[in-house]
């Protein structure tokens, strides 16, 4: 009979405080992990936001600031770019294509979006996954808008429905453009990104609701949405827009030069370095949270060594007995370093166990109410090296027990003290 | 080792005190064991009987003077070698509690054999260890059935018995019992002792047997006194 097996028959016999402490771990574990699996999924969430548009392009702004407005539909602009800016820029040779953007309405409290049918073929986001129109078709006409799939969800709105757009962010009675509602056309599928929750309508739909509008209140003119039909709509002006280039490599000279652009002060962002920039800014709140799941780990390895201490008196004369069979005081240290081990590798597979069921419960959930994909994978280098970290600092917390047993075996030596 | 000419235990000058304390614990001068002698050493609770047997073990080491098991000085070892050499050569016998209470009967039998090759290998010289085991627990009056129950299910007198088949498995040249009939009635003690001096006798086993006790003296070939420091005298024979 070796140690190990004296070890495991000796923990069988102490099993229920052992297995509540194996329970504690595993709690910790499953915690620890679960918060670096959630870091890490919206992380890749977020970055993934939007993807392959190599520019973003506004008013002059903070980085950060244009890419709320833009991508997150967060803030408002400063100011906007002129139609004609626009136009220039996006019949730049090096420009493959440019998303329009106009914000400023709402419906309900989601923001409107003006754009073109360019969104449709260009916008990205995730790995190189595009729009999809998943019931209905695209915007045609003025008045037709494309909903995000959780505006038709939780507004309860389906194809044919008519919306009246706000203006401005705050729905107010006064503030109705109710004299020119749209047609919902189309839903898109759900991406996870803030498309879902945006109303999309074209760039003609937006100036036609505001053609008889001044500042922020209506004219005295008042035109129907027949009559607005036949004026020009194109805008004036846009909030912002994307640019996708011919050759990523240009991406800089692009940017400088629009940066440098001599008609009117614009910003031009790289998408993946600002998002890249805004998710170090609000990871603290995931940071917090780690370290809270390290102090519970702490409190659970410190509920071990609690445990573990309150069982060496019971143990005095076990301890004893092995000595007078010739185990040396250094089997009682590895006695106890291996109960600890037995304890702690236990925790750790409960913890991962308990993990995987939480994420195979929650999976679908997630992805329904989020659109954030909870992928099950194997476990990565950080959570296998947190797990590590558990096992090293449990052996560390049970030399603690370990030394204290075998000072006193060396002092009992063959008296049981009973 | 019968044959061999040195004795199985000598203890040389012997003194132990614990640091701090003024006088020593243990005083013996000289102390000769040959092979199949039997100690009784008697002394009364404080007079250092635990102490001599921790000395005798090899768990503490003499603040000055040999002791000496087989011709080995004890002192020369180091403290892992003591601790191996009390797992091949010595058996042991506690007042009470001997016995792990996760183990069955058999598994704390042989678990002597868990720390020494030696003892194993003795053991499974014409049989296997577990076989060995089962046959000295039947010499001991442990029938069958008891083999693999629980430890707890045993009775005091039974459990020392359980201890007497730990202590002897694997033939070791000395035993050494610590009180191990304290916890038994007159009856019982006297059944145990019988089955330990046979056992003891079959194997030719040396024992150091310690108890307050002096009715028990008269069974032993030898018979030595503590007596307290308080006391003065070291030893009386």
């Amino acid at each position: 009979m070796n140690l190990l097996r004296i070890a495991l028959k000796s923990a069988r016999f102490r099993r229920t405080s052992l297995l509540l402490t194996v329970f504690t771990i595993a709690i910790s574990v499953t915690l620890l992990l679960g918060v670096d699996k959630i870091r890490k999924e919206s992380k890749s969430s977020l970055l993934n936001t939007v993807s392959q548009t190599d520019l973003i392009v506004g008013a002059r702004s903070s980085p950060t600031n244009l890419l709320l407005y833009s991508v997150f539909r967060i803030g408002n602009a400063t100011n906007n770019v002129t139609w004609e800016t626009y136009q220039s820029i996006a019949s730049q040779e090096e420009v493959a294509w440019t998303i329009p953007i106009s914000l400023g309405d709402s419906h309900r409290g989601f923001r409107v979006m003006g754009t073109n049918s360019d969104y449709f073929d260009f916008y990205q986001y995730g790995e190189r996954r595009s729009l999809v129109v998943g019931s209905g078709e695209r915007f045609e006409d003025v008045y037709d808008t494309v909903l995000g799939a959780d505006v038709a969800n939780e507004l309860g709105y389906s194809l044919g429905d008519e919306i009246t757009i706000s203006h401005g962010l705050v729905s107010a009675d006064f503030a109705e453009h109710d004299d020119k509602p749209f047609t919902v056309v189309g839903i898109l599928d759900k991406t996870g990104t803030p498309v879902d929750r945006t109303v999309h309508v074209s760039l003609a739909g937006i100036e036609a609701i505001h053609v008889d509008w001044q500042g922020g209140g209506r004219s005295s003119v008042t035109l129907n949405a027949e009559q607005a039909l036949q004026l020009d709509l194109t805008p004036t002006s846009i909030t912002a827009f994307l640019v996708g280039l011919e050759n990523r490599a240009e991406t800089f000279r692009v940017q400088r030069q629009i940066n440098d652009f001599p008609d009117e002060p614009m910003s031009a962002i790289l998408p993946g370095a600002t998002l890249a920039e805004f998710w170090r800014t609000i990871s603290t709140i995931e940071q917090v949270l780690f370290v809270i799941s390290g102090f519970v780990l702490i409190v659970g390895l410190l509920g071990m060594l609690t445990t573990i201490l309150s069982t060496l008196n019971e143990r005095r004369r076990e301890i004893a007995v092995l000595r007078s069979i010739g185990a040396r005081a250094s089997h009682v240290i590895s006695l106890i370093l291996l109960e600890t081990l037995l304890v702690v590798t236990a925790g750790c597979v409960a913890g991962v166990g308990l993990l995987y069921a939480l994420l195979a419960v929650a999976r679908p959930i997630v992805t329904n109410r989020t659109g954030v994909n909870l992928a099950i994978t194997w476990l990565d280098s950080t959570q296998l090296s947190i797990m590590g970290a558990v096992i090293v600092g449990a052996v560390f917390v049970a030399l603690i027990p370990g030394i204290i047993a075998y000072r006193r075996s060396i002092q009992d030596g063959l008296a049981l003290k009973v | 080792m019968t044959s061999a000419p040195q004795p199985v235990l000598r203890l040389e000058g012997v003194r132990f005190r614990w640091p701090g304390q003024p006088e020593d614990l243990i005083d013996i001068d000289d102390l000769t064991l040959e092979a199949g002698e039997h100690l009784f050493v008697r002394g009364a609770s404080g007079s250092g009987k635990t102490t001599l047997l921790n000395l005798l073990a090899g768990v503490h080491t003499p603040t000055s003077g040999v002791v000496r098991l087989l011709g080995t000085d004890l002192s020369e070892l180091s403290a892992s070698r003591r601790d191996q050499f009390r797992a091949d050569h010595i058996g042991v016998i506690f007042q009470q509690f001997n016995l792990l209470p996760y183990l069955t009967t058999l598994e704390n039998v042989t678990l002597a054999c868990a720390f020494s090759d030696r003892k194993r290998d003795r053991a499974a010289q014409d049989v296997d260890v577990n076989t060995t085991a089962r046959r000295l627990l039947e010499a001991l009056n442990l029938v069958g059935e008891l083999h693999t129950a629980p430890v707890n299910k045993l009775s005091v007198g039974q459990q020392q018995r359980v201890a007497v088949a730990r202590a002897l498995i694997g033939g070791p040249e000395i035993l050494i019992a610590d009180e191990p009939t304290s916890a038994l009635d007159a009856d019982n003690r006297d059944r145990f002792l019988d089955l330990l001096f046979r056992e003891a006798e079959a194997q030719n086993c040396t024992l150091v047997f310690v108890s307050h006790d002096p009715q028990l003296a008269d069974r032993f070939t030898r018979s030595i006194e503590l007596v307290s420091p308080a006391d003065d005298m070291g030893l009386a024979s």
